[in-house]
């Protein structure tokens, strides 16, 4: 019985996990931002552009890659597409208070919020850091994508190309 | 019979399902499976499993239909990964919840995590990682007041492996923000925020030793100001008595403060934090030990290590008692300049420094039991934790990056690790990262570390290559050798070839190789990682 529930979890999650984009729309989920102030996930907009999410920390290696990566194309990739970005810190409760810091310091013109109790990693099912998304400009996830190797931005980039030229 | 019928069946019917529920509002959910061969070793200290493998798995499907969203999560331990308590072995629903949320108003039935400020009277979370499920099955309230005023209330028990612990958690938690609440103050650039909080947990008072308290009650107050680049947050909490298995059942109060501050402008940065620690351990169960039924969180103050060698000696947060210090600065020397070179260069230096508290026994555990009194204004020489870590980042080309960085520590392992006779461990620690890109998504990633010490089990040294192939797949080898280690037979490689493939939100994993014990931290909760040896694959996904 025990082979035959794990096997059809597996059967669920196999069938889902073949769909390339989520298509779900950002959650409403309450969280802070980089100030402290109280906000919410549904907020997040960029006037029908689309915009790119990404889950990091201020520990995490191949985040701080990833995210020195896009900086460098973020200007470039503006003035194509006028995507935005929005980085979602999941530093636990001592390393909150050093994001903003961190942020201004690495000179990144992203908007930052920070999951403090993980309640948007929970309802958006991220899994480990980085975590990038995009997101159309209705506000649906579109792309998904765990883990940074050198170059994956410019696979989000596409994804964000072709949203763009949807418009 | 009926099973095979059963399991046919739902390979037509559970696609049917979901793409009905999938057209009617969104179901999205994650999901993992992470499995382990056991080969004994008695060289490294592996043990012989009786089971040959172990298996912990989960899927966590969330459905959201407008104002309303409801998930569950099902969890399989066929028996549990070494590390992981025997406790968990078993399958089945580990949490579900149904919740309805609008602007004002938002209610959760069932299992939720919620967190109080910063954690120091309440906090319920998953860490998978560390097997710690400390969720709340109960009701959760929130609600928006006013503009800039909101509360919280919380009810229930909490997860104790497959059943729920004895305690009652109650808690209510309340923010102002001033600027939304007074006219005008929106625009002020200073910025203000407050909150409080009360928890309390009854459990029935049936020890047949000592008198102790059904209720404990716990409360904290917390402030947050920000101002451009400066920030500050504070925050103190006090415990009534709480005599339970992990304070030797005194009735010493318990307290917590800590405090935060940094100010950053574009390429500098200083925070500054500080932090005291008596006696805060608060759990649902006065019997319960190590990571189980916490009701709150004590946060570490020095960072998550993220190399292999600076992981041997991880910080564990100290609940009966500690003080600490810790400072950082950051420097990114300009792009153009002759350090900085093209591409800018980046500094860090950061300090910890923990001690015992400055106490003063009472001798009162026959009569008063307050086990002791603490002067806060000073710190006990008895060294818990120091740490220095100077890292440098500079990216030579758009083809080759490097990171260097240097540790110096001092970690009292009989502390921290509950062990007796080892002492403070103090180790120099250098590691060299580099990545190069051979191809436009091929990247060779190498790392050079090396840990000194003349304790415990001497030095370390660790290598590591992996490579990506494309942009789907990676493969690579490590190697972590207790070249150091006084016992000559136990100067061991411990050896692993990892590879795996990545696919959107899809990782797999699989690797092969040995795992010398330890222990894993994350935010300052640690659990034991055993030795082992053998084959391990592990699956990730979201969707």
């Amino acid at each position: 019985m025990r082979g035959y529930i794990i096997a059809i979890l597996i059967l669920i999650s196999g069938n889902l996990f073949s769909q390339e984009v989520r298509d779900a729309k950002i959650p409403a989920v309450p969280i802070k931002t980089v100030s402290g102030l109280p906000f919410n996930t549904s907020k997040f907009n960029n006037n029908g552009k689309p915009m790119i999410i990404d889950f990091w920390a201020t520990w995490c290696v191949p985040c701080i890659k990833e995210l020195n990566a896009i900086a460098d194309k973020y200007d470039y990739w503006q003035k194509e597409t006028g995507v935005k970005m929005i980085i979602i810190a999941v530093d636990t409760v001592h390393n909150t208070t050093t994001v903003a810091s961190f942020v201004k310091n690495k000179g990144w013109r992203y908007e930052v919020y920070l999951d403090q109790d993980g309640k948007v990693q929970e309802a958006m099912n991220v899994m480990d850091t980085p975590c990038t998304m995009v997101v159309d400009g209705s506000g649906k996830i579109v792309w998904v994508h765990n883990s940074y190797n050198d170059g994956d931005e410019d696979k989000a980039f596409e994804v964000v190309k072709k949203l763009a030229a949807k418009k | 019979m009926l099973k095979k019928l059963l399991f046919i069946t739902s390979l037509f019917v559970v696609p049917i399902l979901q793409a009905q529920v999938l057209d009617q509002g969104q179901l999205h959910g994650s999901m993992e499976i992470d499995a382990q061969t056991y080969k004994p070793d008695s060289v490294i200290g592996a043990p012989s499993v009786p089971e040959k493998m172990g298996m912990n798995a989960f899927t966590q499907l969330d459905y959201t239909n407008g104002k309303i969203s409801a998930g569950v999560r099902y969890e399989a331990y066929e028996d549990a990964l070494n590390g992981y308590d025997a406790r968990y072995n078993g399958q089945g629903i580990a949490y579900k919840y149904i919740r309805f949320a609008d602007s004002t108003i938002d209610v959760t039935a069932g299992n939720f995590y919620e967190q109080f400020g910063s954690g120091l009277v309440l906090r319920s979370y998953w860490q998978y990682q560390l097997g710690v499920d400390n969720s709340i099955d109960g009701i959760r309230l929130k609600y928006n007041i006013y503009k800039g005023i909101s509360v919280k209330g919380v009810i229930g028990h909490q997860r104790y492996f497959w059943g729920e612990g004895t305690g009652i958690v109650r808690g209510i938690d309340g923010e102002i923000n001033l600027n939304q609440l007074i006219p005008h103050w929106d625009t002020v650039k200073t910025k203000i925020i407050l909150g409080g909080s009360f928890v309390s947990n009854y459990q029935a008072p049936d020890n047949t030793t000592y008198n102790v308290p059904g209720n404990v009650g716990a409360s904290a107050g917390r402030i947050t100001i920000s101002n451009g680049g400066f920030s500050f947050y504070s925050e103190y909490a006090y415990k009534i008595n709480d005599p339970s298995v992990v304070n030797a059942y005194i009735y010493h109060p318990g307290q917590a403060f800590l405090v935060r501050t940094n100010y950053s402008t574009k390429g500098f940065s200083v925070s500054l934090s500080g932090e005291s620690i008596d006696n805060m351990s608060f759990k649902s169960d006065r019997t319960a030990t190590q990571n189980n039924l916490d009701i709150n969180y004590l946060p570490a103050l020095p960072r998550d290590e993220t190399y292999q060698l600076a992981q041997i000696y991880p910080y564990a947060t100290q609940p009966n008692g500690e003080m600490g210090l810790d400072a950082e600065m950051r420097y990114t020397i300009p792009k153009g300049s002759l350090l900085g070179g093209e591409h800018g260069t980046e500094l860090d230096a950061e300090f910890s420094a923990i001690n015992a508290l400055d106490t003063t026994n009472l001798n009162d555990l026959n009569t008063t039991r307050q086990a002791y009194s603490v002067n806060y204004f000073g710190v006990s020489s008895k060294i818990y934790f120091n740490n220095l870590t100077l890292e440098l980042k500079h990216k030579f080309s758009s083809k080759f990056r490097m990171i260097l960085q240097y540790q110096d520590e001092a970690y009292n392992k009989d502390v921290i690790q509950d062990e007796v006779g080892y002492g403070i461990i103090h180790c120099n620690i250098g590691i060299a990262d580099g990545y190069y890109r051979i191809a436009e998504s091929n990247t060779l990633h190498l790392e050079f570390q090396e840990l000194y010490t003349k304790k415990d089990q001497g030095s370390w040294a660790f290598g590591m290559a992996e490579m990506n192939f494309g942009s789907n797949w990676f493969a690579g080898l490590l190697d972590e050798y207790n070249y150091g280690n006084p016992i000559s037979n136990q100067q061991i490689h411990y050896y692993t070839i990892t590879g795996g493939y990545t696919h959107n939100a899809l990782r797999v994993t699989l690797g092969y190789g040995k795992t010398r014990s330890g222990i894993l931290c994350v935010g300052g909760v640690c659990r034991e990682v055993p030795a082992s040896d053998g084959f391990s694959i592990s699956i990730t996904n979201s969707f």
